[in-house]
């Protein structure tokens, strides 16, 4: 048997994250080396999980597959393809930056009892979430991928509503309300749209008799499974609620604003930068995978929810007073982008979709970090609070600034090549859409700029005349991300590289051939 | 009645008597119950005859032997194939030795066992004059706020009646499950009630609260005992015999051979639909099924912490053993009548419960209200009418009772003056004060919510992949949606203990004694274990998923 990378990529971070959460209270310190250092392992475990890829090869690879539940038909079955590696190479790299990020966050207060380890918690949920993120990104057995997306909920949910940010207008005691008032939304709509799509599990069981993503597909390909057109519907209709859900796609996105407005930035950018990611994921993997059919039947509606979701989110961030909404719209819009690409069913579409969810981590990082170094020194999310931030730190401004062209996608930043891509494939098929979604573009550089303007430029605020600049921990956070979406803004071959083959592989699942206009004018 | 049915009547009893052997007794596949049973009469006898300062120590030492014993009788019995290949009928066709009943047994004594910790432990309540005490009334028959009562407790007296009681209400358990006739169910099901309406009245704090809970239940008790019975005597004039084969034998209409006495009424629908439904309605009862869960809210909140723990998981496990049987050993014949009556049942349960609790603020009415839904959950098992529905119902009780347990075991861990503190309020920034403690009851909250990885979902799972099996997928899109709604008050407090401010007067947490260490331990680990390797429960569910006819 050969060495069980992937299980071992994910059970790090989950030892490491009773390891952390086992160091005793007084050693507050050591908690957060420790939870570094697991990280910075986990990385170097992603990584060889990338090197050890072929792109050219099988299509799930480094495979391991064990008995688990056999009553269930469940096994313990991983696999990565493209997207898969993709996702868990970003999973792993965002970590240890957000890690760094939230070096101070979770010091407690004023020490309660002697039991009391916020630190050690505050680190070992984050290192819980990576454990299972991971897991989902390289579950290829339907059930074993529900049990992480579900089971993710609970640490995010403590990340929430345990840890906000320091200074708050309205003190401790609302914020306190607010930040449980958002961690419950946040998991009542998860656990929601979780049950819904427990309900589809259930009735996949019942016509497939097991959970295998591979044997479903091969037995659906065969023939020997049939599933009636209104079975896969529903089926289908399930699965994509409670990705929806946690994409979050328009109408059902309304629990992510509150959540990254009242988390602290790195559990903000953990949100929406690592778990949303795999919403988006698994309609690539699941609903296209295991129900082409409906997937084809939904698309008209689903692409005019994305292109709703992309608008919407873009309008509202336009009219954000907090900072953090404002990002947290300008995600929503982003990930109607991804949805979108997804769904055109070209291959142009979903490659920029896959390659976006890389990029859009980076780039939604990168500001996002940014922004919550901002909040941390002056004590508050509101744009009116500040003003000619640029002249008294003009570093923390200009990664600011690049963060924020990386989000309204500026050629030679890397989002840029994968919304072009998206809106490439999606204009091949359905022109119209296409042409509409651009407008989120103009929007994206509406909210980013005036946000920039207010906030860095024109005269100085006296309570931000003070204002430190970068930190060594924090130039050491952003730098990194900075340098990686220009390096794949210019460059963005070894992603596509990787993501292509896989790409090829879900059109191929969905039947899906690109369109050629010139075949058809011949017609 | 004809004249000429009386007096057949008449002849058939007047039969010789020295045809009646002496009964054939299988004692070997009887003794757990037996032992138990029997551990009971010691129980007893020490209460009489052992000095009251040593009571203590030899029930505790009498119970946890003859529990652990048992257990291991019926690990025997199951190892030496009753449960699978040598199942069968003994006693003269009173009990049956099957699968089922030995799986059900082997959870009821688990269960017993560590809830008999609990009722054991003597670390939380403040000494009184010198003197430990648990969390049972001093003197029983004192009258609250007496002088008596008050004479009783600086004697420092302790109610160790309650466990020969717990081991009387254990027995009756064993055999409910396990009754293969309409009368030893019924006696079955009044030994393990009595004791339960006792222990229920024998709180050591709000007494009066815990009277009326007792008398509560022992009223309402006593109704759905009186609608079993009725039902028995209807189904015996519908079938001639009380036994379950017979019965199911008539309404398969592969009967041979009519009591000439019962002529007249054998065979007819309106005795068969309104005495099943009158013996149903009973076992429903003990269930805490909608409509008939009135009595759970407040007899969970009345009696001894310690013994609604027990109470909750022990009966539910019975009676669902019994209801199973019933359900699928005598009516499976006419399932088409049962099951749309069955699927209403478990439709409000499920909903019923999950939203009445919604708007609870005492924590022992709140899991009283979640433990209604968990029957709503259970019965869409039930209603799958498949062996994998049998085998599923069996994984969930025996998850769900040591999530039970060990969650009423940390209610009694929260105290302030005034003895537990339920009010939800108090729990604020529990998780603040107590990680651990918090942490351990969120363990247990989880479960309840069916999030994976604990035990709750691999039930949650089983029971609905076996409903959606047997053709009732509405049943389970309702159970999804009754439990997302259930997520809502579980993870409320959740919310309560780990993000809201402590109060200053808040409830402190007493530190136990190894006990009920044991059993939340024991619970977590059930928990955990079953969530994360069901496998080898889920094969022995699975195996013992096969009632003997």
């Amino acid at each position: 048997m050969s060495f069980p990378l992937l299980t071992v990529t994910a059970a790090l971070p989950a030892l490491g994250a009773v390891a952390t959460a086992a160091v005793p209270a007084a050693r507050r310190t050591a908690a957060k080396w420790l939870a570094l250092v697991v990280s910075l392992a986990t990385l170097a475990l992603a990584i060889t999980v990338l090197v050890r890829f072929d792109p050219g090869g099988a299509r799930y690879q480094l495979t391991e597959s064990h008995a688990w539940i056999a009553d269930f038909g469940v096994r313990y079955e991983l696999g990565v393809d493209g997207i898969g590696v993709a996702l868990v190479a970003l999973t792993a790299l965002l970590i240890p930056f957000i890690i760094l990020a939230g070096w101070h966050d979770a010091d407690p207060l004023e020490t309660g009892s002697r039991r009391w380890r916020p630190t050690q918690g505050f680190f070992a949920l984050i290192l819980a979430v990576e454990a299972m993120v991971v897991l989902s990104f390289e579950a290829t057995d339907v059930f074993l991928f529900y049990i992480f997306f579900e089971a993710m909920l609970i640490p995010m949910y403590f990340l929430i509503g345990g840890f906000g940010d320091r200074a708050h207008e309205h003190g401790e005691e609302t914020a306190s309300t607010q930040r449980s008032y958002a961690a419950v939304k946040f998991l009542l709509y998860n656990l929601v749209g979780g049950l819904i799509m427990l309900a589809a599990v259930i009735g996949l069981y019942v016509v497939a008799g097991n959970f295998s993503l591979q044997e479903i597909a091969h037995a659906r390909a065969t023939g020997s499974l049939h599933m009636a057109t209104s079975t896969e519907r529903w089926l289908f209709l399930g699965f994509f609620f409670a990705f929806a859900v946690k994409a979050p796609l328009w109408p059902l996105h309304t629990w992510l604003p509150n959540a990254m407005q009242e988390s602290t930035a790195p559990v903000a950018v953990l949100i929406t930068a690592v778990v949303d990611k795999v919403g988006t994921f698994a309609m690539l993997r699941f609903c296209l995978g295991l129900f082409p059919e409906a997937s084809k039947w939904a698309t008209p509606v689903i692409l005019v929810l994305a292109l709703i979701s992309i608008l919407y989110g873009a309008l509202l961030a336009v009219g954000q007073r907090d900072i953090k909404r404002l990002v947290a719209y300008a995600s929503i819009s982003h990930f109607g982008f991804i949805i979108m690409g997804i769904f055109a069913m070209t291959s142009q579409g979903q490659s920029g979709a896959t390659l976006y969810m890389v990029n859009h981590g980076l780039s939604t990082a990168a500001l996002l970090l940014v922004v919550g170094f901002l909040i941390s020194r002056r004590g508050s999310r509101l744009i009116a609070d500040y003003g000619g931030v640029q002249k008294v730190a003009p570093v923390l401004a200009g990664t600011f600034l690049i963060g924020g062209l990386a989000t309204l996608s500026l050629p030679g930043l890397a989002p840029f090549v994968s919304e072009f891509l998206v809106l490439v494939g999606t204009f091949t098929r359905y022109p119209a859409i296409g042409i509409v979604a651009t407008l989120g573009i103009v929007l994206a550089a509406l909210y980013v700029l005036v946000l920039y303007q207010r906030t860095m430029t024109g005269p100085v605020k006296p309570q931000v005349s003070a204002m430190p600049d970068l930190r060594v921990r924090e130039l050491v956070v952003v730098a990194p991300l900075i340098a990686l979406l220009i390096f794949l803004g210019v460059y963005p071959k070894p992603v596509t590289d990787i993501v292509n083959p896989a790409v090829k592989q879900t059109m191929s699942d969905v039947h899906k051939k690109d369109p050629k206009p010139e075949v058809e004018a011949a017609k | 009645m004809s004249t000429a049915a009386v007096h057949s009547l008449w002849t058939n009893a007047a039969d010789p008597i020295a045809k009646i052997g002496a009964p054939k007794i299988e004692y070997g596949q009887l003794s757990p119950t037996l032992i138990v049973l029997g551990a009971a009469l010691v129980g007893v006898l020490v209460e009489a005859f052992v000095p009251r300062k040593s009571r203590y120590y030899a029930q505790v030492f009498v119970s946890v032997v003859a529990l652990c014993a048992a257990f291991a009788a019926v690990v025997a019995l199951a190892s030496d194939g009753y449960g699978t290949t040598k199942a069968h009928i003994a006693a003269m066709g009173a009990i049956a030795v099957d699968g089922p009943s030995l799986f059900l047994q082997g959870t009821i004594l688990l269960a017993a066992l560590v809830g008999l910790f609990t009722f054991a432990e003597r670390r939380l309540d403040p000494a009184a004059h010198g003197n430990r005490v648990d969390s049972f009334a001093a003197q029983a028959a004192s009258v609250p706020g007496s002088d008596s009562e008050q004479a009783a407790v600086k004697a420092g007296f302790t109610t160790t009646e309650v466990f020969p009681l717990l081991l009387f209400a254990v027995g009756g358990m064993l055999v409910f499950p396990s009754a293969n006739d309409l009368l030893t169910l019924f006696v079955a099901l009044e030994v393990f009630s009595l004791p339960l309406y006792l222990l229920c009245a024998l709180a050591r704090r709000k007494r009066l609260m815990s009277q009326e809970a007792a008398v509560k239940y022992f009223l309402l008790g006593a109704f759905a005992s009186a609608f079993t019975l009725f039902g028995i005597a209807l189904l015996y004039g519908y079938a001639g015999s009380v036994s379950y084969g017979r019965i199911a034998q008539v309404v398969d209409g592969t009967v041979t051979g009519i009591d000439p006495a019962l002529a007249d009424t054998m065979g007819s629908d309106a005795l068969l639909l309104i005495g099943g439904a009158m013996i149903v309605m009973g076992l429903l009862f003990k269930v805490g099924a909608v409509p008939f869960h009135m009595w759970t809210p407040d007899v969970y909140q009345g009696a001894p912490t310690p013994v609604t723990g027990f109470m909750a998981a022990a009966t539910k496990v019975a009676a669902f053993g019994a209801l199973l049987r019933l359900l699928y050993v005598v009516l499976p014949g006419m399932r088409w009548d049962w099951r749309p009556v069955m699927w209403a049942v478990a439709i409000i349960t499920m909903l019923g419960g999950a939203i009445v609790a919604i708007t609870q603020t005492d924590i022992k009415r709140l899991l009283a209200y979640s433990s209604i839904a968990h029957a709503g959950f259970i019965l869409a098992g039930v209603i799958a009418t498949s062996k994998d529905g049998v085998s599923s119902v069996l994984f969930y009780l025996a998850g769900y009772s040591f999530v039970t347990i060990g969650a009423f075991a940390v209610v009694t861990l929260v105290r302030d003056a005034g003895g537990e503190a339920t009010h939800l309020s108090k729990w604020a920034g529990l998780g603040r004060r107590s990680p651990l403690v918090a942490a351990v009851f969120a363990v247990f909250l989880l479960a309840f919510a069916g999030i994976p990885l604990t035990s709750g979902f691999a039930g949650k799972f089983a029971v609905f992949k076996a409903a959606a099996d047997g053709g009732a997928a509405p049943l389970v899109v309702i159970g999804v949606i009754s439990s997302a709604i259930a997520a809502f008050f579980y993870i409320r407090v959740i919310v309560l203990m780990f993000f809201s401010e402590p109060k200053p007067e808040g409830p402190t947490v007493a530190v136990p004694s190894p006990l009920t260490m044991v059993a939340i331990g024991v619970g977590v680990a059930v928990t955990l274990v079953l969530g994360v390797a069901p496998q080898y429960f889920l094969d022995l569910a699975s195996q013992a998923g096969v009632f003997v006819r």
